[in-house]
């Protein structure tokens, strides 16, 4: 096993927006993602999770504690950060997954929560979008379920216009949903995952873990992680999943080699 | 009578004091009669001699009578058979009198034109405070004209009359000169000593009594010692029944229960309109002017608006009103303009609204702040109060919302829900002894689970159509039902936290143990997920 602590081994990461030909031609050069950057630099994370279970709203929540414990603070600031945060939910979320419950909710993060029912998707979403254009919210949690018609690459590039102009991070968990088009430029698919036997009982539940994909982003590869909170955003990487994401590169680099003159043709065709 | 409380133009001073309109709509049964048949006053069917109606145990009875009917010798008490025997092509028409209390009803929120606050004077009065609010009319004088033209153009025949108690308003305005105003300056002993008992808002027992007493007016009631007036009266509680507390009601030392406590003064802006207006781009245009006076006003003061009303007075006689709640005390008018602009969007019309008016009923102290509130949201993004104004305009306040913890041991009654900026209660910390989901369903799902019976560890289970196997449990957290609130038969919870082979966890709890005797066989419901 593989493990990334959040600071160790942090790669350089460079402010260019898009990733160069040649680190997409081999993926194993673009700065390979890890705990710490969860949301720096991307601030709209889609994360595709069950009805069935609270993982994806758990990975959401620890993304944000992951975001609000790395941000830098503001060297002005005479107090530390208490900013509200914002959980929205339409009701077919609610009904199937549940309301948060403040004793569960991470300990510095509780007492901030302000919670929206909505009752449509059309209305979520303006309340994640109102959400995103406040200044007073450290970060937006959406939950939305299914694939509604409001929801399409329009409503998802206004949220994300949102959150990068205002810098409030914004994650979707996406219940019961198809990989629609998205401008998300992070997207996971998260499924939970047997949990570490705890040290002093080891027939109970452990730390909560969960199987993460990453199956899109804009300056990662994609890869599978068990993610998992330790007071600090763990990820492992299985031997096996190493090793098939391993056997899986050549193949890929080879179609992009393949796919990238193509493309290259037609930009140019298309500039003349 | 006529003599002292003639002299009403006497120059106003109305430094304090309370001033309320009495309305009096002296014959609202057949006013109303003739409004739904839609004659006017001693024309057609109202020219004839007519009576209404009411059935009783012994046969009609007349309620009202018209004009005509009264000079034919109808009076409103008598029995339809005496009537007819005086006058025997007496009309007849059933009495309405639940109709006639809805229509007063009505009318005593429309009535709020003259004033923010009004309250109903069954059976056929309103009573208005216009406190602060005649200058808006230019003065009381002036107040009273525009309510006489308007209750004209609506033809309801009234009686108004303006004092510095409800009761001296009443007094004047059944029993007073029409249209008079009593000062707060002026000695209401003197000058109301000319009326008859019968405007203490009396019984009639209390009256005829009185009378037979050799009290016929109020200045009789001052020639007597008070002492012997409170023996006779003494076994008297019912206001109505005892002319002592009528007095000082009347005279305002005592205070009457039906006015508001507060003395304070809503700010109150309004536009009387030229021409009622019918289209929602001219009624944006209105409320936008409104906002920019109400925030001159409140910026006067230094408060800030929580609760603002506007108001929509219709030419036909309805009245419209709309609410709204600010989360933090704003004075913005782009933003309560706003605000308005989603509430306004189902109001009806009709033939035109003709009078607009905005009140904040509820202010609290803010000192001067930033302007321009869009143009710097649009850079810097919204304060957290804006944002939950819009999300509470949009969604509702209930929404909305914020958990706090509250003093429980059932884990759903753990937590309550309030207003996102609402002060919490202080409360002892939660005991934090036991892992707690991250969400609760709102209701918990009953689950099937085969389990070492009697309070065995769950081993598999069948929840929303799928099986899954325990793989780890931690448990029993037993809780107790909280005796003092719930009913005998609550049965105990064991609370379990489980993962299954996939690594989903729940929180999961057998209701009741076998054999509590609090009911059969336990059942088990899926309360929490973790994530």
């Amino acid at each position: 096993m593989l493990t990334f602590s959040p600071r160790a081994s942090r790669a350089p990461q460079t402010e260019a927006s898009l990733p160069s030909a040649a680190e997409v031609a081999s993926p194993t050069r673009v700065a390979e993602w890890h705990p710490g950057l969860a949301v720096a630099g991307t601030v709209h994370v889609e994360i595709f999770a069950s009805p069935d279970d609270a993982a994806g709203a758990a990975l959401a929540l620890s993304f944000a504690l992951d975001h609000v414990r790395t941000a830098r603070p503001d060297p002005l600031a005479d107090a530390p950060d208490e900013r509200a945060w914002l959980w929205v939910q339409d009701r077919e979320a609610l009904r199937r997954t549940g309301r948060p419950y403040r004793p569960g909710l991470p300990r510095s993060l509780r007492h901030r929560l302000v919670h929206v029912a909505a009752r449509t998707p059309q209305d979520a979403l303006f309340a994640l979008e109102e959400g995103l254009r406040c200044r007073e919210l450290a970060f937006v949690i959406g939950e939305i379920s299914g694939n509604p018609r409001a929801l399409d690459l329009t409503a998802s590039r206004r949220l994300g216009l949102a959150a990068e102009k205002h810098a409030v991070p914004l994650l979707l968990v996406r219940l019961s949903a198809q990989r629609d088009l998205s401008s998300a430029r992070q997207r996971w698919s998260v499924q939970a995952a047997p949990s570490p036997a705890p040290r002093w009982n080891p027939a109970a539940p452990g730390t909560a873990s969960w199987r993460a994909e990453l199956f899109r982003a804009r300056r990662h590869p994609p890869g599978t992680w068990i993610l998992r909170d330790d007071g600090v955003l763990v990820a492992e990487r299985s031997a096996a999943t190493v090793a098939s994401e391993a056997g899986m590169t050549p193949r890929l680099a080879r179609s992009a080699q393949v796919y990238l003159p193509q493309f290259r043709a037609s930009r140019e065709r298309g500039g003349q | 009578m006529t003599g002292p409380l003639l002299e009403s133009a006497v120059p106003q001073n109305e430094a304090g004091g309370r001033r309320i309109l009495a309305v009096w709509c002296a014959c609202l049964a057949i006013d109303r009669w003739r409004l739904t048949l839609g004659v006017a006053a001693g024309e057609g069917a109202d020219a004839t001699p007519l009576a209404l109606i009411t059935d009783t145990a012994h046969g009609p009875r007349i309620a009202a009578a018209n004009g005509a009917g009264l000079a034919a010798g109808a009076q409103p008490g008598m029995m339809l058979a005496d009537a007819r025997t005086l006058c025997p092509d007496l009309a007849v028409a059933p009495a309405d009198p639940a109709g006639d209390l809805a229509f007063l009803e009505k009318l005593a929120v429309w009535a709020q034109r003259w004033g923010p606050w009004s309250a109903l004077d069954p059976p056929d009065g309103v009573i208005v405070d216009v406190t602060g609010s005649s200058h808006l009319f230019g003065g009381e004088v002036g107040l009273l004209a525009d309510a006489r033209r308007i209750f004209a153009r609506r033809r309801l025949t009234v009686r108004l009359a303006i004092a510095p108690t409800a009761g001296a308003a009443w007094a004047l305005a059944h029993h007073g000169p029409s249209d008079c105003v009593l000062h707060a300056a002026d000695d209401p002993v003197r000058r109301l000593a000319e009326l008859p008992v019968a405007a203490l808002r009396l019984d009639d027992d209390t009256v005829t009594l009185l009378k037979r007493l050799g009290l016929k007016r109020l200045g009789d009631l001052h020639g007597v010692h008070r002492e012997a007036l409170v023996r006779r009266f003494r076994n008297r509680r019912s206001a109505s029944a005892n002319p002592l507390i009528r007095m000082d009601q009347l005279l305002g030392r005592v205070p009457e229960p039906l006015l508001p406590v507060l003395a304070t003064e809503a700010p109150l802006v309004q536009r009387r309109l030229m021409e009622p207006i019918r289209h929602r781009a001219l009624l944006d245009r209105v409320v936008a002017d409104l906002s920019a006076d109400m925030a001159r006003v409140l910026e006067g003061q230094a408060l800030g608006a929580r609760r603002l009303e506007l108001g929509l007075w219709k030419v036909d006689g309805e009245v419209v009103v709309r609410r709204l709640e600010v989360a933090a005390p704003s004075r913005d008018p782009a933003h309560l303009a706003g605000l308005f602009g989603r509430k306004l969007e189902d109001v009806d019309a009709g033939f035109g609204i003709e009078m607009v008016r905005l009140r904040a009923s509820w202010t609290e102290p803010l000192a001067l702040a930033q302007r321009d509130f869009e143009a710097s949201a649009e850079v810097n993004g919204t304060s957290l109060a804006a944002c939950l104004d819009r999300l509470t305009v949009r969604l509702g306040a209930e929404a909305v919302r914020r958990p706090v913890p509250r003093a429980s041991h059932i884990p759903e009654r753990a937590q309550r829900w309030q207003g996102p900026l609402d002060p919490a209660k202080t409360v002892q910390s939660e005991f934090e002894f036991h892992a707690r989901p991250v969400k609760l369903l709102d209701r918990p799902e009953p689950i099937g689970v085969i389990y070492e019976t009697p309070d065995g560890l769950p081993r598999t289970f069948r929840w929303r159509d799928a099986v899954h196997t325990v793989a780890r449990a931690e448990g029993p957290e037993r809780i107790a039902p909280e005796w003092w609130r719930e009913r005998s038969t609550a049965r105990l919870r064991d609370y379990y936290r489980i993962e299954d082979s996939e690594g989903r966890r729940y929180w999961i709890y057998r209701s009741g143990v076998a054999g509590d005797g609090r009911g059969g066989v336990p059942e088990w419901f899926l309360q929490g997920l973790w994530g």
